[in-house]
């Protein structure tokens, strides 16, 4: 996979002097035989590679390295029919790390299916708050799994009803069975470099134009407001970075481990009032043809979501603007944002892409 | 599929909540209070975590508080012993801090965010009680 990403730049691994890895940056270092100058480790779950743009990002900036990698590789849908079993190896609860991870003690009691369940919480309170309708969050399924039916790889790619998902079992309330991600096998890759040295590569370069991050929680019965994401945070300060405004994004990798996930970085991220990402999602505007494509490659809804999703998001943002998505391909795409959430809504993380025309 | 109903997992105890649990073998709701910034600090902590001071005292609740939010669970391996699907709430207290609980006592229907809750207690096998939460004017 870093082969591939490093060839399809026109570098080598001899190129490389910055690694990151949402695990162990030296264990990747030591497996490639890099000895890198720069090294970040950090893992916010599904938002580490968004972080990982941002802090390879600075220290290009900042001259600590030249060419830095990221990569991802995941296989829990092979892990799990390898073991026999129909499940029950989803992590349970936030990661441990410091002492006794306090999920165990006030959240697991409970009986609370995590992942999913945080998110379900989520859904309830902002149905409740809002009027949001278990159609509209179903009708964000549809126009992705539209999307997903013109990626080759994607893994599910008939069309579905807004009737199909709302007639698919209910896992945890109120969220069905085809309002949540998939479990799949996958990896991704990056590379990135100085603006300058990347005029020469192989590839058109995309460019980093703004990166934000936040995160208010990470059990989700501490989060501040169960409607209202880091996004809020996030969001506007990559915008600001790149003096881009919502109107200006031509493609949104909204990361999608559920449906509600979607929605609530809609409003977050100023794409639509708090409140009003129902009504926004309801006519379709997010699939092909409408004014705010969202999650080109089928999302993790329907093309991949191997457990840390975000990686694929700047995957499908690149190229994008790089104009190689045949069929799905969002003609003219100048500026993608990929928008990583991690944890349970607990670490959302920004970043602006922009191809060439977009510098201007 | 084990033949015996699954008992609830049971909360381990870190030393910072033994006051929190040793309230609970008296079926007491208790929680910490910041006495700088006047409010409580859930889960249990060394530091208040908003101006990071030790200097904190804990207080008995009233056990009242409203449903913030809930779902059911309708997935299998279920860890309360509960029967079928099962609502798993964070209940906002009165005294202005949120907990994950479960709701009991009141039919799945009638579930509704906001509506007003009271504490109730499920024995746990070491004497504590594990704190849930039912409609406050009784079964629904
Ligand atoms: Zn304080």
């Amino acid at each position: 996979m870093i082969d591939q990403a490093l060839r399809d730049a026109g570098l080598s691994i001899k190129d490389v002097d910055g690694v990151c890895h949402a695990g162990s940056s030296m264990q990747l270092a030591e497996y490639l035989g890099v000895h890198p100058r720069f090294t970040d480790s950090t893992m916010t779950g599904g938002s580490s590679f968004e972080v990982h743009v941002e802090h390879a990002a600075a220290a290009i900036a900042a001259g600590l390295a030249d060419v830095v990698i990221s990569v991802y590789a995941s296989t829990p849908r092979g892990d799990r029919a390898r073991a026999g079993t129909g499940g029950g190896g989803r992590r349970g609860g936030p990661p441990p790390g410091m002492g006794p991870n306090p999920g165990l003690e006030w959240e697991m009691p409970a009986g609370i299916r995590l992942p999913m369940g945080a998110y379900a919480l989520a859904a309830t309170r902002h149905m409740a708050k809002y009027g949001t309708t278990a159609e509209q969050l179903a009708q964000i399924a549809v126009s992705t799994r539209e999307w997903a039916t013109m990626n080759p790889k994607a893994r599910y790619q008939s069309p579905i009803t807004i009737d199909d998902v709302l007639n698919s079992p209910m896992q945890s309330s109120p969220l069905h069975l085809l309002d949540c991600c998939l479990v799949t096998d996958g990896a991704g890759a990056f590379v990135m470099t100085s603006a300058e040295r990347a005029k020469s590569l192989a590839k058109a370069p995309a460019y980093v134009l703004g990166v934000g991050t936040c995160h208010d929680h990470s059990m989700i019965s501490q989060m501040p407001d169960l409607t209202t994401t880091a996004g809020t945070v996030s969001g506007p300060a990559a915008f600001s970075m790149a003096g881009i405004k919502a109107g200006d994004v031509d493609l949104l990798m909204g990361y999608d481990s559920f449906t509600i996930t979607a929605l609530l970085h809609l409003e977050d991220l100023g794409f639509c009032g708090k409140g009003e990402g129902g009504p926004f999602a309801e006519d379709g505007r997010l699939g092909p043809g409408g004014s705010l494509p969202m999650n080109t490659n089928g999302g993790g809804l329907s093309y991949t979501h191997p457990g840390m999703y975000g990686m694929f998001l700047l995957v499908e943002a690149v190229r994008q603007l790089r104009g190689e998505c045949g069929q799905r391909q969002v003609p003219g795409a100048e500026i993608a944002v990929a928008h990583g959430s991690g944890g349970v809504l607990s670490c959302m993380s920004t970043v602006v892409l922009g191809a060439e025309a977009a510098l201007s | 599929m084990s033949a015996t109903p699954p008992r609830r997992m049971e909360p381990p105890v870190i030393p910072v909540a033994e006051p929190f649990w040793a309230a609970t073998r008296e079926r007491r709701l208790v929680v910490q209070w910041c006495l700088e910034c006047d409010r409580p600090v859930f889960y249990p902590r060394e530091n208040c975590p908003l101006c990071l001071s030790t200097n904190l005292e804990w207080r008995d609740c009233s056990g009242e508080g409203s449903l913030y939010s809930f779902t059911v669970n309708h997935l299998s391996g279920n860890p309360t012993g509960a029967e079928g699907p099962f609502p798993v709430a964070i209940v906002e207290l009165a005294e202005g801090f949120r907990m994950m609980s479960n709701v009991v006592n009141c039919p799945l229907e009638h579930l509704e965010v906001d509506m007003a809750l009271r504490v109730t207690w499920e024995e746990l096998s070491d004497g504590r009680n594990y704190p849930l939460f039912e409609p406050a004017g009784g079964t629904a």
